[in-house]
């Protein structure tokens, strides 16, 4: 062994190492400067993409809901608002042992299997730090069990939720429409950053059409989350901006008195202020209650809805597609004095029937045997069919055509509700379009009488008499009066006249008194009775069961829903008109009784004349 | 004549000697510059650990005894003469191959991987031995032997590292693995091996890479396939190493402030008081942290290479240089792991991450370093 030591050079052999120990040194700084180096890359040249990644991690912006604008009708009444639900929640991060604080729980408030059901599913899909609803719809016995109890449920509480909640229910459903959960068509189509935390979006009526203005501006919170989602902190609150608050024209009294006005029947009544276009009552009956399409619909109450008798769910005051009837002669007369097709002197005598030149076919007047001499006067007044037969005849249907769509038949009135139609008023081009077929005279003298393809909606029947009251200077129908935005502050919505119809003054005078004597005896609404403002009126009736020329059987020997439809127009006071209705009671005769207890209704707390005096409203306003 | 260039530093030698002399400490054969910036990096350590554990003072305690009992280990270690080394190097070699394979036969599951041996009354990680004993048992076969080393005797040094590398690899701990490797390539580089050769043996390793590939496990290539593109998988196993990067990154050049890194607090960086804690340390103190850090590493090493340059065997020479380059490695590689220059292996971060056995080894070897230098006299006496 130590022969072997004796040829180990010592000193060369610590040269070798502390070479190899400079080598050592020198990989040690080059490392050293290489991992300095790369940190300097990050810490500094990237500094800025990882400060953004490290604040994308930890800040997350959690949106905030808007309270959705509350919408009273034109005296302050509140006919939609958002109502507090509460229900019972739990965040299963903080309870100790779910089952058995789901157990006692159930001992103080009661707990349905649906319940329970509902929570364990929900409870598998939530994290476990998020709370989940145990119960929905807590009554206020189940809040006061729960407070009283709540130190032995550490991770349970009562949240609040806002809710639509409509008040008045069916009354205004065919106004309002109603919100519900937002289905994944809408998500497409609505602002994905103001919707954000949203659940609720308009489905129909003045909800949906109002949707922009109600919904308001999303808030924000900046909330700083760990890795696991939880919230640290709440950095920043953006506050959520409220929808403006809608005055709707709608006058609830009066809704409800058309309402109760239709009673059992169905059909639709719509007032409109002539003097500015505002809608004072839009019913169609029957309704429904909004309250259920809220939180989501069950199949079996939807099925219930759509198969119950009068089908609850069509909206008759804009949808319905009437027959105009008897209602279009007033129009009728106006144009034939004003083209003078006729004047006043102008005369028939009726024998009971219209025949066309040359042709054999017989279209009969709804009066066996006839009214005899009859002058236009007259003709509204008995609603004489041959003479509108011979009259119409005799102007032709351009002029048919062209004053109704002047009164606004044949297309939509505008009113601020997306589902409205636009009803019918035919003419060659139309027939020939649709029907593929040429346009007959035949065709001209049914149109005369608002019956064949003629349509319309009940609004159309109002908005056109409201016409007739303002003598040809009426204005856009509308249902919104006015804003309120979240400061308070009022936007009224100014009335915005439509194009006048230009028509003789003594035209007017005529015709319009001719109305008046529907209303008086020998005419066809005599029946109304008086009331200390004068009124003019039409009526009208739309076959529901074909006769097809043969005598009309007495309506009341044909099922129900058979029976002829009867319309009503009216204003009134007729020389300074304050309201204008339209009436379609379906399968009825009362259509200008309905129309009467609405006027009844409406001048019981509107003075006319300056002589009346005005008891209290029904239904208080909600104070400001 | 011989080349001595580390005869300048003689200076500072001379400077410490006469700061601490004649002291307890060296008659305790503890080395004052070496412990001092040990427990400067320690202190750091344990500033960042309270930080990283969010402030839990139990976990420090437990740390802080752990180093407690870590030195203790370093200055007893340090009291043993180097020639009981030398005769103790082929035993612990020994020993610890069997005690792995004792782990691979019967070791408990651990974390999915058998690392520990239960001795009852607590459990330790038998290849924490082989990281002294590989570069001991080669020193004690060098040692007596002509240097450089002819190519039989490097092959023979060759298994005697391959043996227990393998053995750990296939526990699988990788990281320790390559560290054991690293520790044996050091007495190697450092006994003087030919250039031509170590280059030869460098293309060799990287040739033998691929093959590598097909004895790894799923998670082992999951991680290289993750270094190689971390974005491929941000939420399963490249969120380590971009939620590292984040930290880091997002420190910038002075840190968020101790206690204010959101990245370990929130819980987005993973594994942060362990592996991960450098990037907490980055995140909070910044690029000014990690120099100090740094620093302070390169301070322990260029001590330490300078106390193995003193030494007057080859036994003391190549083993101190060779622990303290893999210390040095160790400390490089996390750090390389952590700022995403490498793939996770699972390297701790030596005295500063949370976790017992490593920090035992770790001052018994500086320990050994102590001793083989203050003992030199003693071993050229001998020899």
């Amino acid at each position: 062994m130590s022969k072997r030591l004796t040829l180990k050079d010592h000193q060369l052999e610590i040269a070798l190492y502390q070479r190899r120990a400079i080598v050592a040194l020198v990989l040690v700084l080059i490392l050293a400067a290489g991992l300095i180096l790369r940190l300097y890359y990050l810490q500094v040249i990237q500094h800025k993409l990882y400060t953004t990644l490290s604040e994308k991690n930890q800040v997350t912006l959690l949106p905030i809901p808007p309270n959705r604008g509350i919408i009273y009708d034109r005296n302050g009444v509140i006919i939609a608002e958002n109502t507090p639900v509460f229900s019972l929640e739990m965040i299963p991060d903080k309870v100790a042992n779910v089952p058995e604080t789901v157990k006692a729980l159930g001992k103080i408030i009661n707990l349905s299997p649906e319940d329970l059901a509902a929570f364990n599913k929900q409870l598998k899909q939530h994290r476990r730090f998020d709370s989940v609803p145990l119960k929905v719809k807590l009554d206020e016995q189940d809040i006061a069990k729960f407070y009283v109890n709540q130190f032995r449920f550490p991770g349970v509480m009562v949240k609040a939720q806002l809710i639509r909640y409509y008040p008045l229910g069916p009354n205004f459903v065919d106004v309002l429409g109603y919100v519900g959960r937002i289905n994944e068509n809408e998500v497409q189509k609505v602002d994905p950053i103001n919707y954000a935390a949203t659940n609720f979006i308009g489905k129909l009526g003045i909800e949906k059409h109002y949707e922009d203005i109600l919904h308001g501006r999303v808030g924000y919170q900046e909330v700083e989350t760990d890795a696991g989602g939880r919230i640290v902190r709440v950095l920043k609150r953006i506050p959520p901006v409220p929808g403006n608050n809608l005055y709707l024209s709608i006058d609830a009294n009066l809704q409800i008195a058309a309402q109760q006005a239709l009673g059992e029947d169905f059909g639709s009544v719509v007032v409109i202020d002539p003097n500015t276009g505002e809608i004072l009552a839009m019913v169609s009956n029957p309704g429904y209650d909004p309250n259920l399409f809220v939180q989501g619909i069950s199949q079996a109450d939807y099925q219930a809805l759509q198969n119950a008798p009068g089908k609850p769910l069509y909206n008759r005051a804009i949808r319905g597609q009437y027959p105009i009837a008897s209602t279009i002669k007033p129009y009728l007369a106006l144009e034939a004095l004003n083209s003078r097709t006729i004047d006043l002197k102008f005369k028939i005598n009726d024998p009971g029937y219209y025949s066309l030149p040359g042709s054999a076919h017989v279209y009969r007047d709804w009066k066996k045997g006839g009214h005899g001499v009859v002058d236009v006067m007259k003709a509204v007044q008995v609603s004489c069919d041959t003479f509108f037969y011979t009259v119409g005849v005799k102007m032709g249907i351009t002029h048919i055509h062209g004053i109704l769509t002047d009164f606004g038949f044949g297309k939509p009135t505008g009113i601020d509700l997306d589902e409205e139609l636009g009803g019918l008023v035919p003419d060659p081009t139309w027939k020939r379009k649709a029907k593929g077929q040429p346009w007959y005279l035949g065709d001209t003298v049914i149109s005369s009488i608002g019956q064949g393809f003629m349509l319309t909606t009940p609004l159309q029947l109002a908005n056109a008499v409201s016409q007739m009251a303002m003598r040809g200077q009426g204005y856009q129908v509308h249902l919104l009066m006015q804003t309120q935005d979240a400061k308070g502050r009022l936007t009224k919505i100014a009335p915005i006249p439509l194009t006048p119809i230009r028509i003789d003054a003594d035209v007017w005078d005529s015709v319009i008194m001719a109305m008046h004597n529907v209303t008086q005896p020998g005419g066809t609404a005599a029946a109304i009775g008086n009331a200390p403002y004068a009124f003019a009126a039409k009526t009208g009736t739309g076959q529901v069961f074909s006769t097809f020329g043969r005598d009309t059987p007495k309506s009341q020997f044909l099922p129900k829903n058979l029976r002829d439809n009867t319309m009503f127009i009216v204003f009134a006071p007729m020389d300074k008109p304050q309201i204008a209705i339209g009436v379609v009671d379906e399968n009825s005769h009362n259509a200008k009784f309905i129309a009467r207890k609405v006027m009844d209704s409406y001048f019981s707390r509107h003075p006319y004349d300056g002589i009346h005096t005005v008891p209290a409203p029904d239904l208080t306003p909600v104070e400001h | 004549m011989a080349f001595t260039p580390f005869q300048h530093l003689t200076s500072l030698r001379s400077s410490t000697r006469q700061f601490l002399q004649p002291g307890l400490i060296s008659r305790w054969h503890i080395d004052p510059f070496l412990t001092l910036s040990l427990l400067a990096l320690i202190g750091l350590g344990l500033l960042v650990l309270y930080s990283a554990s969010n402030g839990d003072s139990a976990i420090v305690l437990r740390q802080v005894m752990r180093f407690t009992m870590a030195l203790v280990v370093m200055v007893l270690v340090a009291q043993i003469p180097p020639h009981r080394m030398l005769s103790w190097a082929p035993w612990l070699y020994i020993g610890g191959v069997i005690l792995l394979v004792a782990v691979l036969v019967m070791g408990d599951i651990g974390k999915g991987a058998q690392r520990w041996l239960d001795l009852g009354i607590f459990r330790f990680q038998p290849s924490e031995i082989l990281k002294l004993a590989i570069p001991m048992f080669l020193a004690w076969y060098l040692h007596e032997r002509i240097l450089p080393p002819n190519f039989g005797q490097i092959l023979i040094c060759g298994i005697i590292i391959v043996i227990p590398v393998l053995l750990t690899a296939k526990q699988p701990d990788l990281g320790t693995a390559i560290m054991l490797a690293c520790a044996g390539a050091m007495v190697l580089f450092l006994a003087g091996i030919r250039w031509r050769l170590l280059i030869v043996m460098a293309l060799a390793a990287a040739a033998a890479l691929p093959a590598l590939w097909y004895v790894m496990h799923d998670y082992q290539r999951k991680r290289v396939l993750t270094f190689i593109n971390p974005e491929s998988d941000p939420l399963g196993a490249g969120y380590h190493i971009i939620q590292s990067k984040i930290a880091i990154g997002s420190g910038g050049v002075f840190g968020k402030g101790w206690l204010n890194g959101t990245q370990s607090h929130l819980n987005f960086l993973p594994e942060h008081t362990t592996d991960f804690i450098f990037s907490v340390m980055g995140e909070e103190l910044g690029l000014m942290g990690a120099i100090v850090l740094i620093a302070l590493v390169l301070m322990i090493v260029l001590r330490g290479l300078y106390m193995s340059t003193q030494a007057k065997d080859t036994f003391s020479r190549l083993v101190s240089g060779s622990l303290i380059l893999t210390f040095f490695f160790s400390i490089a590689v996390n750090i390389g792991m952590v700022s995403g220059l490498l793939p996770v292996v699972g390297v701790p971060l030596p005295l500063v991450s949370y976790g017992g056995t490593s920090l035992v080894t770790l001052m018994a070897s500086f320990g050994v370093i102590m001793s083989l230098h203050s003992h030199r006299k003693l071993m050229s006496k001998k020899y």
